[in-house]
């Protein structure tokens, strides 16, 4: 691995020095972006011509936008002529042939969080028959799936089967100028989730990309839009909570949900990439742009996020409440060890009358971490009533990290009402020796701690997701104290 | 049981204790005295293994094992239980979760199971009781938000549910009005047993009327200079410290 002072180019292209030597032929485009590369995409994946077109658009608006500089978080420049944008899933070739060849620390961390021994083979990426159980459970999914006439394939197989869903929503939640990365996101995405949920109907099956297995190394810039018809219901879960040992070094995703009237979508995340080493070096840049728009009256969305992952993490799922009486959620824990950077919160945009939005905001910073909050609270000229509750705290493990907030509100009605609480605290020495003098060992003491600073957050999660984040910090936290 | 020698300790680099002797045996209950500033919290806190204090001498061993280099969570699970003079806060850890890890830690060293959720919970509910606390408080944080009586008697509560071999309590009777004194000396008394041991630390008599000891010693600029029956702590009582040269403060 390279210092952390390299740029992320070198490594990069470290990565795809592999790709060349062993297998020239396979289906990888050599580096650089420009309007052939996204032409070479878009016909590799045989899209019809309003999706190349769509994807220029965005190509042409990116390559005259400024990379981003305002989050607090500090790394080299990226070359983005260095970065391949274009690989088939990888060969199995020089993929491990059995968990003999897997790192054993990785096979540690899979075991400490319970995962089933064809699970852990699956992650890790050895090159083995795919004969497990989920195959099967992935059918019969499906079936149940089909009867509610839910929609839930991958969004290159939905721009070929459901083209006009897809024409009529596809950014317009982000479009592609929104930003930097969701413009890059926009021309280059090789895949990701397409979800429709139709008219009143209460999605039989929490969705998760858990079962997806057909869709694995989607790669660094996936897609997703979760589109929910009125009166209808959806939760989804996203990630996976083992730790991905994935080598892609920059990972700019696109998520998009649209509800119309009387509609509800529980989008939860749970975030574990590879952070980097103790030392800082490696891990992922995860910039993402996530957002929901409640176009219909009475929508509700709730993102709940639990990020314990990424050596730099920029990402602000964000609800634009157009609709009156619409509500919009956001619960997160962000946890940072060794030389982790996060800056992360979300925007709230009250349009509609009576919206209603509660942001509530948990980072943990261990080693010498830094996490920031950034969150906007914004009211619209005819959002009567509007109000938002925000409550932001942090809690610091050891004296070398930081925490950070920094809340912006903008208000153009008089009758907004916004409340906004933060707390900033310390695994104190007293109660670390308080539970320790009750028999816990340090490590035990601090998880406990902070599973109990983010209770609020993790009774948002689908019970299983919970329990499994609550291990998650477990390991995150490792070696943070002694 | 509780052997220490010559033990000497300090914090920030000053001298604290200065060569303490003091044998407990199993079922004994001892009350050690003194004047503000004579060490008597260093002592239970130096027991407990509070890394804040340095140990700069002598020896002290629990069964024969030494304390001195054991760590502090080794100590508990080996039986000893400190009630604290200042308990602190665990915001968002309920007392349920927080015993249940602490009781689970103690097993696992054991190399027994976890504790089944069912017996967990009667016991828990029983020695809430116990304490007079209304069993809603097993459900909030730890201590948050806890009067300082109550905070006593969540410690008191923990003892009971840990059921430790030597329990230290560290002026764990001051700021008690007599309702609450009780409670916490019902509680120790309902301890005690022909295995189990107690030291309490106290500036003042009047636990001792309740937790009658079976020796007192008095400590002084860091070391004991008297022991004696439960007749001494009458005398200290009556007599106050100077009679034993010493200056109060």
């Amino acid at each position: 691995m390279s210092d952390s002072d390299k740029s992320v180019n070198e490594l990069i292209k470290n990565e795809y020095k592999h790709g060349f030597v062993t297998d020239i032929e396979s289906d990888t485009f050599a580096p650089g972006l420009n309007e052939e590369t996204v032409r070479k995409i878009s016909a590799r994946k045989n899209e019809p011509e309003w999706m190349l077109e769509w994807r220029l658009k965005a190509y042409r608006a990116w390559a005259e936008m400024p990379t981003p500089e305002w989050a607090h978080v500090s790394f080299p420049p990226i070359d983005f002529e260095d970065i391949s944008y274009y690989s088939a899933p990888k060969s199995q070739e020089n993929a491990p042939k059995s968990l003999d060849e897997v790192d054993p620390e990785l096979l540690r961390t899979y075991e400490k969080l319970g995962i089933p021994l064809h699970e852990r083979a699956r992650l890790a990426g050895v090159a083995v028959d795919v004969v497990f159980d989920s195959v099967s459970v992935a059918t019969t999914f499906k079936d149940q799936l089909a009867k509610a006439g839910v929609i839930f394939c991958p969004i290159s197989e939905a721009i070929q089967e459901y083209p006009e869903l897809v024409k009529k929503y596809l950014g317009t939640v982000v479009p592609q100028r929104d930003n930097f990365y969701s413009a890059l996101n926009s021309a280059v995405f090789s895949d990701g989730s397409f979800v429709y949920i139709p008219k009143g109907v209460r999605c039989p099956l929490e969705l998760s990309t858990y079962f997806r297995i057909n869709e694995a190394n989607t790669g660094q810039f996936e897609r997703t839009l979760i589109i929910a018809d009125e009166g209808s219901h959806v939760s989804y879960l996203e990630g996976c909570t083992a730790p991905m040992r994935d080598e892609n070094q920059l990972h700019a995703a696109v998520v998009e949900l649209v509800l119309l009237d009387d509609s509800e979508i529980k989008y939860s995340t749970v975030q574990n990439w590879y952070p980097g080493d103790d030392e800082g070096k490696g891990g992922i840049y995860n910039f993402v742009t996530k957002r929901a728009t409640c176009i219909g009256k009475n929508s509700k969305v709730s993102w709940t996020q639990v990020e314990t992952g990424s050596a730099i993490t920029w990402k602000y799922p964000s609800c634009i409440l157009r609709g009156d009486n619409s509500v919009g959620e956001f619960y997160s824990v962000a946890l940072t060890n060794n030389f982790q950077q996060a800056d992360t919160g979300t925007k709230m945009i009250h349009l509609g009358k009576n919206t209603k939005s509660t942001i509530i905001a948990k980072g943990i910073s261990a080693g010498k971490s830094d996490s920031s909050y950034r969150g906007l609270v914004k009211f619209g000229p005819n959002a009567d009533n509007a109000r938002n509750y925000t409550q932001c705290d942090s809690l610091l493990i050891g004296d070398k990290c930081g925490a950070h907030t920094f809340p912006y509100i903008e208000s153009k009605n008089k009758s907004a009402i916004i409340e906004h609480e933060a707390t900033t605290s310390k695994v104190s020495d007293d109660q670390l020796f308080l539970c320790q003098q009750r028999g816990m060992d340090a490590e035990r003491a601090v998880s406990m701690i902070v599973n109990g600073f983010c209770k609020e957050v993790f009774k948002e999660l689908p019970m299983e997701f919970a329990v499994e984040a609550t291990k998650l910090l477990e390991v995150s936290l490792e070696g943070s104290v002694g | 049981m509780l052997k220490i020698s010559n033990l000497q300790a300090s914090v920030e680099g000053t001298q604290i204790l200065k060569g303490i002797d003091l044998v407990v045996r199993p079922g004994e209950v001892h009350a050690i005295m003194g004047p503000n500033g004579s060490g008597k919290s260093t002592l239970s806190q130096v027991l407990a293994g509070n890394e804040a204090y340095d140990i700069t001498g002598g020896e002290a061993t629990l069964d024969g094992k030494s304390l001195i280099e054991m760590p502090t969570e080794q100590r508990a699970r080996e039986g000893i239980f400190l009630a604290f003079q200042y308990p602190v806060e665990i915001p968002g850890v309920s007392n349920l979760q927080f015993l249940r890890t602490a009781i689970n830690s103690i097993r696992e060293y054991r190399g027994e199971e976890e504790i089944d959720a069912v017996s967990f919970m009667k016991r828990a509910k029983e020695k809430i009781k116990q304490v007079n606390l209304d069993p809603a408080f097993l459900k909030r944080g730890v201590n948050e938000g806890f009067s300082g009586g109550e905070k006593k008697r969540n410690e008191i509560m923990q003892m009971l549910m840990l059921e430790p071999k030597l329990a230290i309590l560290d002026e764990t009777d001051s700021g008690l009005d007599i309702d609450a004194l009780k409670v916490v000396a019902d509680g120790v008394n309902a301890l005690r047993s022909p295995e189990r041991s107690v030291i309490m630390v106290t500036h003042y008599q009047r636990l001792l009327d309740y937790i009658v000891p079976d020796y007192v010693h008095v400590l002084a600029k860091g070391k004991i200079i008297k022991s004696g029956g439960k007749e001494l702590a009458l005398e200290l009582e009556e007599k106050g410290y100077g009679w034993l040269g010493i200056d109060e403060e």
